[in-house]
């Protein structure tokens, strides 16, 4: 093509613009100032171990560590569970166009709307005085009301599940639609059943997109802090619920300490599921 | 597969979905109807009267804390988030449909902002600002936070445009005498506006509802998703769900404006048709 060769430059200026200022030296700073030292009002540059040594060494840190990582796990297969089968029956088994991307807007329009107030939409539901609950005693099933539904471990899996499943079900849903539907036809004329079908073609052929959804769960998960807070009502820990306690006291190299960990363990495993997919080819 | 008679299994998967459908939006219903509760009505089930109480309780200032001015805040940064978000999306997609240097360092880039805990962001451009010695601001730093969310997603959808994009239409214009401005003005946008329409309104809601990246970027003045999360540890009322309800109904409303708007642009590509070959 005719273009002057500086055009793509300028053109690419202002996305490099931003992501230079606005991710990298962010990053970076982050990663400076866990080597700083800090008293109860300053934040005192210096080079020192001890934001890591004191993470390192709490068991706290394990254990928040270990709890976050068990919501992650806890997620990922729930929302794989659920996204595959949401998006197996709009590409294999809504017929019509229009049907397909009605269904499709369905499941992502709550993407575009607050998570704040999707989960405090949960409170009416789960609360001790809740739906659920007058449903339960109602029937009989239970004599008192279940404390667990609400500000628990459940709760904040529910509330996970509840916002973070569609970024399972939009990746898997393009896999789907790009896999040639002769393929299925050919396999169930060559005598194949329909779990054949399932387990030898499109589970195969989907993995790019189970690899993309899985990034975006496992990442929003490992980094959240507001929706532990919120659906656990503070009982139980996370990485990000950890850093966001340690800003708010001004701790900020403790905090960058951590984020510098968590970051190394999110690209790590971020790493390990990107083997599967080259995503520029999934466009 | 069609005109076959459906299947048992297209029942029970339709069956989950519905479920599935139900368990989205239900429990955003209850908090629908909840915040029409009577003035002695509670946070849950049953209501007592009907009434638009709460509603006029969040037009009060002192009652709780600012909605109108966190609104109003919020409102405008989603306009410039939309905006930006557009403009340096298509440009951006535009650049990456020629070899440069860098290409593979800023896709990499666009990748890891989306995977980047929205905390670390947050803390970094905070931490950052705070070094320099500026101050955290809505329409400064805050704005830089939200396009490290919003551009990965413009630039991503911009890719799966112009992988599809047919180049003869711009060969055509350019034998015609256009110049450079001229085919994106007269050919790339209007051919791509229904996706730039859908790069704006992912960039408005999102910054809109935008809550871990605003929150060491926003300083002194809180944006409505901070409001809403104060509001959470200190109202017990149903105020908390009439705001739940006039925010989502505002999502809803940019949402059904853009979807009507693609529609409204298809319609009419159909309607005036393709004018090929009617010169002859």
């Amino acid at each position: 093509m005719r273009t002057k060769s500086y055009i793509p430059y300028l053109q690419v200026a202002p996305l490099a613009f931003v992501f230079g200022a606005f991710l990298v030296v962010p990053i970076l700073t982050i990663i400076v100032v866990s080597f700083w030292d800090y008293d109860f009002a300053r934040i005192i540059p210096d080079f020192v171990l001890t934001n890591y040594q004191e993470l390192l060494s709490s068991p706290v840190t394990l254990r928040t560590y270990l709890n976050t990582l068990r919501y992650a796990a806890i997620v990922w297969a729930v929302t794989l569970v659920i996204g595959f089968t949401v998006a197996y029956f709009l590409a294999f088994h809504v017929r019509s166009d229009t049907w397909q991307t009605a269904c499709f807007l369905i499941c992502t329009v709550p993407f575009l709307t607050s998570n704040i107030i999707r989960m405090i939409s949960w409170i009416p539901f789960l609360g001790r005085n809740g739906l659920l609950n007058s449903a339960l005693l109602g029937a009989g099933i239970v004599n008192e009301p279940l404390e667990f539904l609400l500000f628990s471990d459940f709760a904040v899996i529910l509330a996970f599940v509840h916002l973070y499943t569609l970024f399972m079900i939009v990746p898997i849903f393009n896999s789907m639609m790009r896999i040639d539907r002769s393929l299925i036809e050919a396999a169930y004329d060559a005598g194949a059943s329909g779990l054949q079908v399932l387990v030898n073609i499109i589970i195969p052929l989907c993995k790019p997109g189970i690899a993309i959804g899985s990034i975006f769960v496992v990442t929003l998960v490992m980094g959240d802090f507001i929706t532990v807070r919120f659906m656990s009502g503070g009982q139980s820990a996370s990485v990000g619920l950890m850093m966001s306690n340690a800003i708010s006291l001004m701790q900020y190299p403790a905090a960058a300490a951590n984020a510098v960990i968590l970051l190394a363990l999110v690209l790590l495993m971020v790493g390990a599921m990107m083997r599967i997919v080259d995503i520029r080819q999934e466009l | 597969m069609h005109g076959r008679k459906r299947p048992k299994s297209f029942y029970l998967l339709g069956a989950f979905f519905i479920l599935f459908v139900l368990f989205l939006y239900g429990p955003m219903s209850t908090i629908f109807i909840l915040s029409f509760q009577g003035p002695e009505g509670g946070l849950t089930f049953p209501m007592r009267g009907v009434s638009l109480t709460w509603f006029r309780n969040l037009l009060e200032k002192q009652m709780v804390g600012d909605f109108a001015g966190s609104f109003t805040r919020s409102f405008v940064l989603g306009i410039i988030v939309m905006f930006l978000t557009v403009a340096i999306s298509l440009s951006g997609g535009l650049a990456f449909r020629h070899r440069f240097r860098g290409a593979s360092v800023i896709f990499y880039l666009a990748i890891a902002s989306l995977i980047v805990p929205s905390i670390l962001i947050s803390l970094g451009i905070g931490l950052q600002f705070r070094i320099i010695g500026w101050d955290t601001t809505w329409y400064g730093s805050a704005l830089g936070a939200h396009l490290t969310w919003t551009l990965p997603f413009g630039l991503l959808i911009m890719f799966a445009v112009f992988n599809r994009f047919n180049k003869s239409y711009e060969e055509a214009a350019r034998d015609l005498g256009a110049s450079p401005w001229q085919v994106i003005r007269h050919v790339v946008i209007p051919i791509t506006l229904p996706s730039l329409i859908g790069i704006a309104l992912f960039g408005l809601t999102l910054s809109y509802d935008e809550f871990a990246r605003t929150l060491m970027t926003a300083g002194t003045d809180n944006t409505l998703p901070l409001e809403i999360y104060a509001m959470t540890t200190n109202v017990t009322t149903p105020v908390l769900y009439a705001l739940g309800t006039v925010t989502s109904a505002f999502s809803f409303l940019i949402i059904v404006l853009a979807l009507g708007a693609v529609t409204f642009l298809r319609w009419r590509r159909a309607r005036h048709g393709s004018d090929a070959g009617k010169g002859v």
